[in-house]
């Protein structure tokens, strides 16, 4: 059962002199779907054109909402898109001049009946102006993505500033005030799970490390965890903090190069980080100046090479 | 008093069959260590636990003679319960040479078989046969406690068999 | 005359019957005393983190279970909640509800095998095959769900790989009766034994201000004290919706630990009969997850509460279907450091009682 009518709710909507081209080559692959291309879809308005159209199916719609939506629905759209990326209300064959996709999907509706009436005839012109539909539906789409990605705010609506936001200026202060203002290099909420993240100095890290314990409003007493990571230009260790008696999360991240990578050890701080910053060491190869026993712990002592690194090659892989 | 053993009448054939028993020495010697294997404790990781519970009162591996000892120096066998490392291997084997002879051992699960799920990876012996010579192979992730006691009586049926045949059971 | 003494280094060495593992610790010995004590892991490490490289998602779950291979299902829920809130999924309800009631038993299970080894370590024999026996019940019962008796890899990214069967639910309700009958019989045999009162009380003693600096988590924090536990503190799952209280004692010594962890069993039990309550009568039991997961590019750090502390897996992703950094937050490692020191003027038998009162499990050290 082919995908009757996709439409896909958004802003970039195609204008009006292709509409009648568009019929036609939908009429020749025996759809039509009137993509309108987009950033988002939405559910409401296909269901408006189920209501109205007839025959679009609605749940082929929605599959549409994730990825993978199937080739076969964008098969109309058409290289004139590309050009006009305006906000042009469309109206194949109808020709209603409105802002909303809603009327669009419509139209489109309207369009794809009289589409299939005449796609009858035409199955043999089908595979091949599939093939060629789809591949230009293909280019289209990453062409009008590229769009709306670039026009951004007007589709989407900006995001709310995250709730933790005046969290993350606090401490952002207070080490300032503290340490010294060089020492938060950037600041920034992680998106998931809305958590206030610091890049701060390698150099100033030790006495960030005494003002986030030891501050009355942060007291942030338990290092939940630290970790090394290998991103292939620079070195990271991020530190995961939490306060036992506020339970706010805090992350901590430091960058380091690769050539030669050192973090200054915080295991007078917290003392949990002793072994944690041996396994970096021992699986990364970051050295921690200003920790009390720094070797190898997971791997053999005279083992060679940091085994987590990605350029890593082990020395003896056959055994 | 001399022993005739040209004319025994049926009464004493019977009573001789029933009291007397005639084997050779490797026979008996095949059936006594079989019976009364004691494996050293060996676990390693996750089939440790599946050892633990072959040896504990649902599976019981003590009615087979079967009884954990600590020490190397009185241990028959070694089960190999678990993932080898690169940093446990001359452990391995060390202990291996401080077993007494006769000694046998069981690879049991698939990482001390051919390294197992951590085939890939940079600090995982593939296979235990690379330090020391197996006997029984037992493959599972972890092996079932009754895959295990199967396995040793695998190991009891070779024992006998070498014993009584004098053969390797590779060349049956 | 006078007496001249040595120090004597002994080699606590990884093939021992009460290490729990392969742990190897170096003692300095004076007679009796330990002076100093330096535990070397490493000989159980195999690589998980580098593997998980190249694998998706999927593919990482089998090796979850083996990383604390005695509470499996807590490792499998970390992976698989982690990646779901990366993701933004949402879990059916039944999937959920089968994940809490898995990981409940398997906290129960998981602190059976601590008692009864725990026990065995300190010298008597007849708790591990009590505790060994009842957890045969558990394993059985996850054999029925999901084929496998000890790594299990039953948790998928949006939900769970296979349905209760017929009437299991009500086994479990049978369990959960039986288990309560049976702590009793766990209390009247060991808990009241005055030898083995003596070897625990006032042994390996901290405070909740070492705890919390050490950063240890699970019993081993809650013995002092501090009612730290995931499942109140940052809710996971649906633990919000059940009532339990979060175990403590206030000694923070061994027998503290001991308490809390049959106090957990306790609570654990009491969880599982109000979710077999309320589990519901049918549900999906995978959510809407696409075909290859995909997390968008970021990183996240999520933790839960297994028996052993506080489990936590911090992924960083570049938006493809294998991990670019995956890390594993796990319990023993961080509690084992806290080890050398406790251990500073104990006496030689007192090491086992230690080791064995901070539950570690040595695929989750090394990893």
């Amino acid at each position: 059962m082919k995908q009757d009518q996709t439409v896909r709710a958004g802003t970039a909507e195609p204008s009006d002199p292709p509409a009648a081209e568009r019929a036609e080559q939908a009429a020749g692959t025996n759809e039509a779907a009137p993509l309108v291309a987009g950033a988002d879809v939405n559910p409401s308005r296909i269901d408006q054109t189920a209501a109205e159209g007839g025959e679009t199916p609605a749940p082929g719609a929605e599959q549409r909402e994730g990825d993978g939506a199937s080739e076969k629905a964008r098969q109309t759209v058409t290289p004139e898109k590309q050009s006009d990326s305006s906000k042009q209300a469309d109206a194949p064959k109808g020709g209603d001049e409105s802002g909303s996709a809603a009327e669009g999907a419509t139209a489109g509706a309207a369009a794809k009946n009289e589409a299939g009436v005449k796609a009858a005839d035409s199955a043999d012109a089908d595979k091949e102006a599939k093939r060629k539909a789809a591949a230009e539906a293909r280019a289209a789409r990453a062409a009008a993505k590229a769009k709306a990605d670039g026009d951004g705010g007007e589709s989407a609506q900006p995001k709310p500033p995250s709730p933790n936001q005046p969290l993350l200026d606090r401490l952002v202060d207070i080490l300032k005030r503290e340490v010294g203002e060089d020492a938060v290099e950037s600041a920034w909420i992680n998106p998931i799970g809305d958590i206030p993240t610091v890049s701060l100095r390698a150099e100033r890290l030790v006495d960030c490390a005494r003002v986030l314990r030891d501050h009355p409003e942060l007291q942030l007493n338990y290092l939940r965890n630290v970790a090394g990571v290998d991103m292939e230009t620079h070195m990271e260790v991020v530190y995961h903090l939490i306060s036992l008696n506020n339970k706010i999360n805090y992350s901590i991240k430091v960058k380091t190069d690769r050539e030669h990578p050192s973090v200054p050890s915080v295991s007078e701080v917290w003392s949990t980080a002793n072994w944690n910053e041996r396994e970096i060491y021992d699986l990364l190869g970051i050295d921690f100046p200003g920790h009390p026993d720094l070797r190898r712990i997971l791997m053999p002592d005279d083992w060679v090479g940091y085994p987590l690194r990605k350029d890593y090659v082990p020395a003896d892989p056959e055994v | 008093m001399e022993l005739d053993l040209e004319n025994i009448s049926l009464e004493e054939r019977r009573e001789l069959e029933r009291n007397v028993l005639l084997t050779t020495l490797e026979k008996v010697k095949g059936w006594a260590r079989s019976n009364s294997l004691w494996p050293l404790q060996f676990g390693l990781a996750c089939c440790a636990i599946e050892m633990m519970g072959a040896s504990s009162s649902h599976f019981d591996m003590d009615r087979m003679g079967v009884f954990f000892r600590a020490s190397p120096r009185q241990a028959d066998v070694m089960l190999v319960a678990g993932t080898v490392t690169k940093k446990m291997a001359p452990l391995l084997r060390r202990l291996y040479d401080q077993m007494a002879e006769p000694k046998w051992v069981v690879a049991m699960g698939s990482c001390a078989t051919a390294g197992g799920p951590y085939v890939k990876s940079y600090s995982v012996v593939k296979g235990v046969d690379q330090i020391v010579p197996v006997d029984v192979y037992i493959p599972g992730c972890p092996p079932n406690p009754a895959a295990l006691i199967y396995g040793i009586n695998k190991l009891q049926e070779k024992i006998r068999y070498e014993a009584a045949t004098g053969k390797r059971v590779t060349e049956r | 005359m006078a007496i001249r003494t040595e120090e004597l280094l002994l080699n606590v060495g990884p093939q021992h019957p009460s290490t729990h593992g392969v742990l190897r610790v170096v003692v300095k010995l004076d007679g009796e005393v330990i002076t100093e004590a330096t535990p070397v892991i490493g000989y159980l490490h195999r690589g998980t983190e580098k593997l998980a490289e190249n694998l998706n998602y999927t593919q990482i779950i089998p090796y979850t279970d083996r990383m604390d291979y005695v509470s499996a299902m807590t490792n499998n829920y970390v992976l698989c909640h982690t990646v779901e809130k990366m993701m933004g999924i949402e879990v059916p309800e039944r999937a959920e509800f089968l994940r809490l009631i898995v990981m409940e038993l398997q906290r129960i299970a998981s602190h059976q095998v601590w008692w009864g080894t725990y026990l065995l370590d300190i010298g008597s024999l007849s708790p591990f095959l009590y505790a060994f026996r009842d957890r045969e019940i558990i394993i059985n019962l996850f054999n029925e769900l999901c084929g496998a008796r000890l790594t299990y890899n039953y948790m998928r990214v949006g939900g769970v790989k296979w349905d209760a069967p017929e009437g299991w639910i009500d086994k479990v309700k049978d369990f959960v009766k039986y288990m309560k009958g049976r702590l009793e019989v766990y209390d009247r045999l060991v808990t009241g034994n005055e030898i083995f009162l003596a070897r625990v009380k006032g042994v390996g003693k901290y405070d909740a201000q070492t705890a919390i600096d050490y950063g240890l988590s699970g019993a081993n924090l809650r013995c002092t004290g501090v009612a730290w536990d995931l499942r109140k503190t940052q809710p996971y799952s649906l633990y919000d919706r059940f009532e339990f209280d979060v175990a403590t004692a206030e000694e923070g010594d061994c027998w503290a630990r001991y308490k809390v962890r049959l106090e957990e069993i306790r609570q654990s039990l009491r969880i599982l009969e109000q979710a077999l309550e309320q589990f519901p009568p049918e549900g999906e039991i995978m959510g809407k997850v696409p075909r290859v997961v995909r997390p968008p590019e970021g990183e996240y750090y999520a933790a839960i509460e297994s028996p052993r502390g506080e489990i936590g897996c911090y992924i960083v992703s570049k938006g493809k279907a294998e991990p670019y950094r995956l890390k594993f937050r796990r319990p023993s490692f961080v509690n084992l450091q806290v080890l050398p020191k406790l251990l500073v003027g104990e006496t030689m038998t007192n090491l086992v009682t230690i080791l064995g009162s901070i539950d570690i499990v040595l695929g989750e050290v090394d990893c």
